[in-house]
């Protein structure tokens, strides 16, 4: 006898539907490395198709789990907060870089098969898991963090709610890696630093309270910098935070032109 | 396999880690270990804001916060612990605004506040502004900004590997007591390589975060298993109030993604299926704002008395529709996200269905206000510390305040790694016994799993496991659903014996750790209905209807369960009258005691809003 109020089913208002996914299988040798940031050899890859029934608001991330959980345990992806925040989930989805766990199954075309690939431009350690370390190295590379001098102060800096605005839409990043690993530029050329590293970049170069704008200028005034953008804001269209990516780069690409110093 | 050695460990990467990383990495030589990377940690989930008494935009102080906090908790706060927590708050947000944080501003330019949930003016007199925000993302700005100043720092980070055991040289869990206890070190498997690491420390910190997947409906990461409790537990660590579990009343029903208090705390209503603000009826002076319990129970009430909305009368409506869209905009963007993309529903003009969600442990590992873990009443295990939602300081009692947690995580996170590394600077490494492989036990346990060729997946058992909490130890408890529960739970811990999976390799084995998550789960689902059980009471988030009542006499205690062989003769703690719990599972017997609750300066008092 349950004690409880059932909580409401999800389940019992849509009904459910079939839905067809394909994964693109990378199997690693199973060899551990030396634990050097040596670079895995090179996995091999297939397609493995699965038919589901799945229902009404279910994501995509429920297909995985449905796959993983009830069919083939080996299905390897990564996974967390499971609503858009974490940015763990980051992977290609018919052909677009989404998080898993922010695509409803029923805003695709359910009439053909889904395909799920990992993100593009990283090495991939096994199916939708990338390794992310040249990610991390980029974003390390452009300090993000406030650079001050001087006294601190007792209290609070002060800042207007003006200039907290110009910064604000690139706080938000979550670093999953859509909107990089979305850019023709960084799959040709990894040394890129990428949208996402400029987006950080951006975040600290517009906060009035910080100090270290014009190093970070320099920085990304490299040959691996932002003039590598070519403006093609597939970035823009992958984030799923809703970023202006390509009108932050655009911003410190002006940065760099109108500095003084 | 691989040894490291530093004098400080740190296990978990969310807020708490991170800021004990950034105290403790600048006094000794430190290292973070992180299922995840440390940015993907559960605290960037966190909205609605952090409460201290600032007083930007209206009077306020320390004080009242405290009171407030042990009023939130109903009375089983540990008030020393409150009173060091509310005195801090002001400069630990002082501390993340030094660091970059960008708060929302007033239009001084200053750190702007909101309300929210059970904070209040001169003890209860109406809501006060105390929230410090930033939109409703707050949590993801404060684990961006400790994760920015360790990368400042050069904080050592080891990334996706999995703490699976604690060193310490007396094995208490097989009732070899001793005078001292030592930590050293822990036992950490790396995902991408299946490889096994001994990690040596003269101190070790615990910041490894929640337990929510073991209910169904929750706001909880798929990673918030439980590991760093579970693994102090199965060592023979006491484990803390295991039956206060915080169910947020917003979670958008059917899912459980948290909705902030927030929407509260800008003026959202809760409405039922007759439109009527309900929360008038069951808080009358603070309304929709009342704390979280008392909300979330008001609202199961309303769909059990048949006033709920939608078709199947599950759920209720969080009203926001009254609110101007640009303020919608600028202060809860996030959430309103979240109810176009999940359920298709436009806060602007529509109502948001809404439902409780499973979403805070209150209980814990025990620690004192220094993060020491606690190995009994009385006596620490030196070097070992815990901080965040994997501790009980306690400062939330029986019921979390909104805000309060990304609070704890600041201040005690920040006391954990001063006191941790303080230690190790005066500790003298303590040699391990040659004969012992200090990874054995972790070994042993990962081969049975992966050799074992036939046998239940782990996914059925996860289900099951999530579904007999759901449906017998959340909002409402009875003790015939408890002991449903228990039945349930112990039957899936004699089936996971018996568990397999389908993945045997060494690479990013995740079917194999999710496995070892499911084994921490259900030892600490039996701890929560067992403690429920006993607690023959109601006290902030554990509502027993067959026990309605708070009991001041018989309960006010803290709960305190060991893990012990079953040959134990059940006499730890401070095992008197209903605390005194020895309960046999078939190869193990978890025996409660209790602990007293320090009180300072407030007398329990009836719990009105």
């Amino acid at each position: 006898m349950s004690a409880t109020t059932q909580s409401p089913g999800k389940a019992a208002e849509v009904p459910s539907f079939d839905v067809t996914v394909k994964i693109m299988r990378s199997v690693p040798s199973d060899v551990p490395s030396a634990g050097y940031g040596e670079p895995v050899p090179a996995p091999t890859s297939r397609w493995d198709t699965f038919t589901l029934t799945m229902h009404g608001s279910d994501r995509v991330l429920d297909a995985l789990h449905k796959i993983k959980w009830e069919f083939d345990g080996t299905v390897t992806f990564r996974r967390s907060c499971a609503h858009g925040v974490c940015g763990s989930d980051a992977m290609r989805i018919n052909g677009r870089n989404r998080l898993a766990c922010k695509t409803l199954l029923k805003d695709l075309n359910l009439r053909k098969p889904i395909t799920i690939e990992p993100i593009k431009g990283l090495p991939v350690i096994k199916d939708l898991v990338v390794d992310m370390e040249p990610f991390f190295d980029s974003y390390r590379e452009v300090q993000p963090f406030l650079i001050v001098s001087g006294v601190e102060p007792t209290k609070e800096r002060l800042q207007s709610a003006t200039e907290r605005a110009l910064f604000d839409d690139t706080t938000k990043c979550i670093l999953c890696a859509c909107c990089t690993t979305s850019c023709p530029v960084f799959w040709v050329d990894g040394q890129y630093f990428g949208p996402s590293a400029i987006v950080n970049a951006h975040r600290w170069i517009f906060d009035s309270r910080d100090e270290g704008a014009a190093e970070r200028l320099e920085i990304l005034n490299d040959r691996e910098g932002v003039w590598r953008c070519r403006t093609t804001f597939n970035c823009t269209d992958a984030c799923p935070r809703g970023i202006e990516v390509t009108k932050a780069i655009s911003e410190v690409k002006r940065a760099i032109l109108t500095r003084t110093h | 396999m691989q040894t490291h050695q530093y004098d400080v460990m740190i296990v978990g990467a969310g807020g708490a880690g991170m800021r004990a990383a950034l105290e403790s990495s600048v006094r000794t030589r430190t290292a973070v270990i992180s299922k995840l990377y440390p940015t993907r940690s559960h605290t960037g989930a966190a909205q609605g804001g952090m409460c201290a008494a600032l007083a930007n935009v209206e009077e306020d102080n320390w004080e009242w916060h405290t009171f407030d906090t042990v009023k939130g908790g109903d009375y089983l706060v540990d008030q020393d612990a409150a009173e060091i927590m509310a005195k801090e708050a002001i400069d630990a947000v002082l501390d993340l605004e030094k660091m970059g944080l960008p708060f929302n501003r007033t239009p001084e330019g200053r750190i702007d506040q909101r309300r929210f949930g059970g904070h209040t003016r001169n003890h209860g007199e109406a809501a006060v502004r105390r929230s410090c925000y930033a939109a409703d993302r707050t949590g993801h700005m404060i684990l961006q900004t400790l994760y920015q100043q360790c990368v400042k720092n050069d904080v050592a980070f080891f990334n996706e590997f999995y703490v699976l055991d604690l060193l310490v040289d007396h094995d208490l869990a097989a009732g070899d007591p001793g005078e001292d206890v030592n930590v050293l070190g822990v036992v950490a498997y790396e995902l991408a390589t299946g490889e096994i690491h001994v990690f040596r420390a003269k101190s070790v910190v615990f910041a490894s975060g929640g337990a929510g997947r073991m209910f169904k409906t929750t706001s909880n990461a798929h990673t918030l298993t439980g590991d760093g409790i579970a693994v102090a537990y199965r060592r023979g660590l006491p484990i803390e109030d295991m039956e206060f579990f915080q169910f947020h009343p917003t979670g958008l029903a059917g899912l459980g993604i948290l909705l902030s208090e927030a929407a509260r705390g800008e003026g959202g209503i809760l409405r039922n299926a007759d439109g009527e603000r309900f929360m008038e009826r069951y808080a009358p002076t603070i309304k929709d704002l009342a704390p979280r319990d008392i909300v979330a129970r008001s609202m199961a009430n309303e769909v059990r008395e048949g006033r709920g909305c939608g078709p199947h009368k599950d759920y209720v409506h969080l009203d926001l529709t009254h609110l101007e869209p640009a303020h919608i905009d600028a202060k809860l963007p996030d959430i309103t996200e979240f109810a176009r993309t999940y359920l298709g529903v436009e806060p602007y003009t529509q109502p948001v269905p809404v439902y409780p969600t499973a979403h805070y442990l209150m209980g814990g590992i025990p620690t004192n206000v220094d993060g020491e873990v606690l190995r009994n009443n009385t006596d620490v295990v030196k070097g070992l510390y815990a901080a965040g939602e994997c501790a009980c300081v306690s400062v939330h009692g029986s019921n979390r305040l909104g805000t309060n947690s990304l609070l704890d995580i600041n201040v005690f996170g920040r006391r954990a790694g001063i006191a941790a590394a303080s230690y190790a600077v005066g500790a003298d490494w303590i040699e391990l016994d040659d004969d012992d492989d200090p990874a054995a036990a972790v070994v042993a346990q990962l081969d049975a799993i992966r050799s074992r060729e036939d046998g239940e997946r782990p996914g059925e058992l996860r289900r099951a496991l999530a579904e007999t909490m759901d449906a017998n130890a959340q909002v409402f408890r009875t003790e015939d659903s408890l002991t449903q529960a228990l039945a349930d739970v112990r039957e899936l811990a004699a089936r996971y014996r018996e568990v397999c999976v389908q993945d045997k390799s060494q690479a990013f084995n995740t079917d194999l750790l999710e496995a070892v998550e499911l084994g921490f789960m259900l030892d600490l689902a039996e701890v929560v209905v067992l403690g429920s059980l006993l607690r023959k009471e109601s006290r902030g988030g554990h509502f027993r209807e067959d026990y309605p009542k708070r009991d001041d006499d018989g309960f006010m205690r803290h709960t305190m369960a060991y893990r012990r062989p079953l040959s134990d003769d059940g006499s730890v703690g401070d095992a008197t009258g209903p605390f005194a719990v020895s309960s046999a599972a078939d190869d193990h017997r978890v025996v409660i005691g209790s602990k007293p609750v320090t009180q300072t300066r407030y007398q329990p008092m009836e719990r009105k809003y």
